[in-house]
């Protein structure tokens, strides 16, 4: 065996850290989708009939549709109808506070390090903690309401908002916008909403932290938030899910609406059960995040670090609408093994004096097959707008592919774009380098990798950004080609 | 300190080095001194254990320990440093981030704690002095965009943050106007005690104006052909290689 077919064979046997499940009573849908299991989700939540509706309508759209297949992934036949799409942590009543939170769900989300009792909590961060299709509480709901910032479970906010729902609910993914979306506007279960009011400037980060743990089900969450004139937010998502052998699907549904001057920094740290080394099991990841930026000089910017799935086919994207507006997407997508991602972002420029920066760094190894895919559209009464685009690509080893398929259309004359991408290995060189200065191999490759990676980590929030160097470092330890 | 016996190397089908000898002891300071493609390089990285290089026959003892099955990393810990000709560039790792990594890393080899970020500092400021080399240079990605001189004077500055028992430099002359290579000079001189030993690659006698060698070795065709002290160096300065050639 030569040197780097050894180092590879040391990081493919490298095993993901959440892969653990818990039981716990659930109260879960029988397989299937049909109109009744629509039904049954939409009663289940005590959900207004408008909602009800609403899904109906996305049910009978979806039925007439399509998976899409322009992407560069293979994705093995999927049967919609051996899912369950509902399933949820029995509860005894309806709860008062966290301190009701059943000690098992309490201890499940400790020990992925994330502590939902408010007083050991890091002050800077709160989080709505969601389990397979419902959210089991979210910390400091009082604090933030204070400053009139609503910050709870999308269940809640239906029955609690029901107007600001309404209003914002599909506008900027509508329905029928994908085929995978469409499938989460009828069946999804939960998520997080937040609100942010005029002029403020939300104190914390806001966390939803996304764990699968019942097998055979799906996960369909959706996420609203609404930055009102003026106000500033950053957002972060994370999540995990059991080591099983069956595929999971999570197809999941982001929207963003950003006001008048407002900013929202939204950042995801993604971790899903990639499968194992030979590439069996593994959650389907098919997510629609978009987001718009309706007033002028609002701001939207999207941070990924993309390390689990089994198949990603996502692109966080950003619709320009209010003059002067700004659009970001930094994106970090390592796969290894047999993962596959396609992922990448779409700016589309509306309003005038509009800008976007797209910076993609995309890291393969052992089979894995790695896309970025990106469009960037100027529309004829985008004056003066820019986007600057970079795609960079690295390859640990010889059976790892990356690709990168940007689409450019530009309408209007006085805007410019621009493109630069480039795929270089990590050079025995590097290594070597490191190694003699007495760093060793798994070391090396992380301080190699992270420095690949530092743009856009950099980006991250502070307390998030730790996490996601160590997490680029274990699941490229040892990789070199 | 190093005692290398009938070394042989090759790379690919290449044989480069054909029955090697060298001994360096503490406190010495020896130069090797040969013309382009006699193996001078190959030997800096074989000692430093460079993986491309198959060393095909004969030994390296190091501190009494044979090398062959001790990987670069862990030799680089032992105390082998090896100043680059070509410094590689790591694009988004600092000097101070790459130094940090890989003072703390030797230290927990040795089982002692690693350096919080005010000693590490203190320690870095107390090195910076010895090459001249600015903290903002050390903020910068590793050798990206470094000229010649910021290439090397940084190599000597890692050599004083990790403390090594046995330095190589390879060419470090290589590439350097007179005034950075007596900085460079002052650095390795400054950092020469009884307890370490330097082994100084050079083409040219200019260095050796600098750093003053106890002996010169003349390594041709993969061995070392003549040794003598300082004057062999000035002897083959004005002679040129080919008079040791027609000797033999």
């Amino acid at each position: 065996m030569s040197k780097d077919d050894k180092i590879l064979k040391e990081f493919t046997s490298k095993e993901y850290e959440h892969g653990w499940s818990v039981d716990f009573d659930v109260d879960q849908a029988p397989k299937g989708l049909n109109e009744d299991i629509v039904k049954l989700i939409s009663k289940k939540k005590n959900e207004p009939n408008w909602l009800l509706d609403w899904r109906l309508k996305a049910f009978s759209n979806f039925k007439k549709m399509k998976e899409p297949n322009w992407s560069n992934l293979k994705i093995p036949r999927i049967n919609y109808q051996d899912i369950s799409y509902y399933s949820a942590p029995k509860k005894k009543k309806m709860l008062k506070s966290m301190d009701e939170v059943d000690p098992e769900l309490i201890k499940t989300f400790e020990k992925l390090g994330i502590s939902l009792q408010e007083q050991k909590r890091l002050s800077g961060v709160a989080v709505d903690a969601v389990i397979d299709s419902v959210s089991i509480g979210t910390t400091f709901k009082d604090k933030l309401s204070e400053l009139g910032i609503i910050f709870c479970s999308f269940s809640e906010a239906v029955n609690e908002h029901p107007d600001l729902v309404r209003k914002h609910l599909g506008k900027v993914v509508p329905a029928k916008d994908n085929y995978f979306a469409c499938l989460n506007s009828a069946v999804f279960s939960d998520g997080s909403f937040c609100y942010i009011p005029k002029g403020v400037r939300c104190p914390m980060e806001l966390s939803t932290y996304f764990r699968i743990n019942a097998s055979n089900t799906g996960q369909f969450e959706r996420t609203l938030i609404v930055a009102d004139e003026g106000s500033y937010v950053s957002y972060l998502e994370g999540c995990t899910a059991p080591m099983r052998d069956e595929n999971q699907l999570h197809a999941a549904v982001v929207e963003i609406h950003a006001e008048k001057d407002a900013e929202v920094k939204y950042s995801t740290v993604q971790n899903w059960y990639p499968g194992d080394k030979n590439g069996k099991g593994g959650i389907y990841n098919f997510v629609t995040k978009r987001g718009i930026c309706n007033g002028i000089n609002s701001k939207i910017s999207w941070t990924q670090v993309e390390t689990g799935s089994a198949i990603t086919w996502k692109y966080p994207s950003c619709i320009l609408k209010g003059d002067n507006s700004v659009g970001e997407f930094y994106s970090v997508a390592v796969t290894n093994n047999y993962q596959q991602a396609d992922t990448g972002t779409k700016m589309i420029h509306i309003g005038k004096n509009t800008r976007s920066k797209i910076i993609s760094k995309g890291i393969s190894a052992g089979h894995s097959q790695n896309s970025y895919r990106g469009h960037v559209k100027v529309m004829r009464r985008a004056n003066n707008s820019r986007n600057f685009s970079q795609c960079d690509s690295l390859l640990l080893g010889n059976k790892c592919g990356a690709h990168t398929f940007p689409y450019i259309d530009i309408e209007n004359k006085s805007s410019m774009v621009e493109h630069e991408a480039t795929t270089s290995k990590i050079g025995e060189d590097q290594i070597f380098y490191c190694l003699q200065r007495g760093i060793d191999e798994e070391n090396a490759i992380a301080l190699i990798v992270n420095g690949y990676a530092k743009e856009v980590l950099k980006q991250l929030p502070m307390e998030f950004s730790v996490e996601a160097q160590k997490l680029l470092s274990l699941t490229l330890e040892g990789s070199v080609g | 300190m190093l005692e290398i016996k009938n070394l042989h190397a090759s790379i690919g089908n290449t044989k480069i080095l054909k029955g090697l000898d060298l001994t360096v002891n503490s406190g010495e300071v020896h130069a090797i001194m040969g013309p382009n493609g006699s193996g001078k390089s190959t030997l800096a990285s074989v000692i430093a254990g460079r993986e491309d290089y198959d060393v095909t026959d004969g030994e390296i003892n190091f501190q009494g320990n044979e090398l062959s099955d001790i990987g670069p990393d862990e030799r680089a810990r032992e105390g082998i440093f090896l100043a680059f000709q070509y410094p590689v560039e790591i694009p988004g790792v600092s000097t101070t981030n790459f130094m940090k990594t890989a003072v703390n890393q030797i230290r927990e080899s040795k089982g002692e704690k690693p350096l919080d970020a005010v000693e590490f500092l203190k320690l870095m400021k107390e090195k910076m002095k010895l090459v001249n080399i600015k903290q903002e240079l050390l903020s910068r990605s590793i050798n990206e965009g470094f000229s010649g001189g910021e290439k090397k004077r940084n190599e000597i500055f890692q050599m004083a943050m990790l403390d090594p028992k046995l330095s190589i430099l390879d060419e470090t002359d290589s590439g350097l106007d007179i005034d950075a290579l007596k900085i460079v000079s002052n650095g390795v001189n400054a950092l020469k005690s009884k307890e370490n030993a330097t082994v100084v690659v050079t083409h040219y006698q200019r260095l050796l104006d600098y750093i003053v060698p106890d002996f010169v070795h003349v390594l041709m065709d993969g061995k070392i052909v003549k040794s003598g002290d300082k004057n062999l160096a000035l002897e083959l300065e004005e002679k040129g290689y080919d008079w040791i050639k027609v000797k033999n």
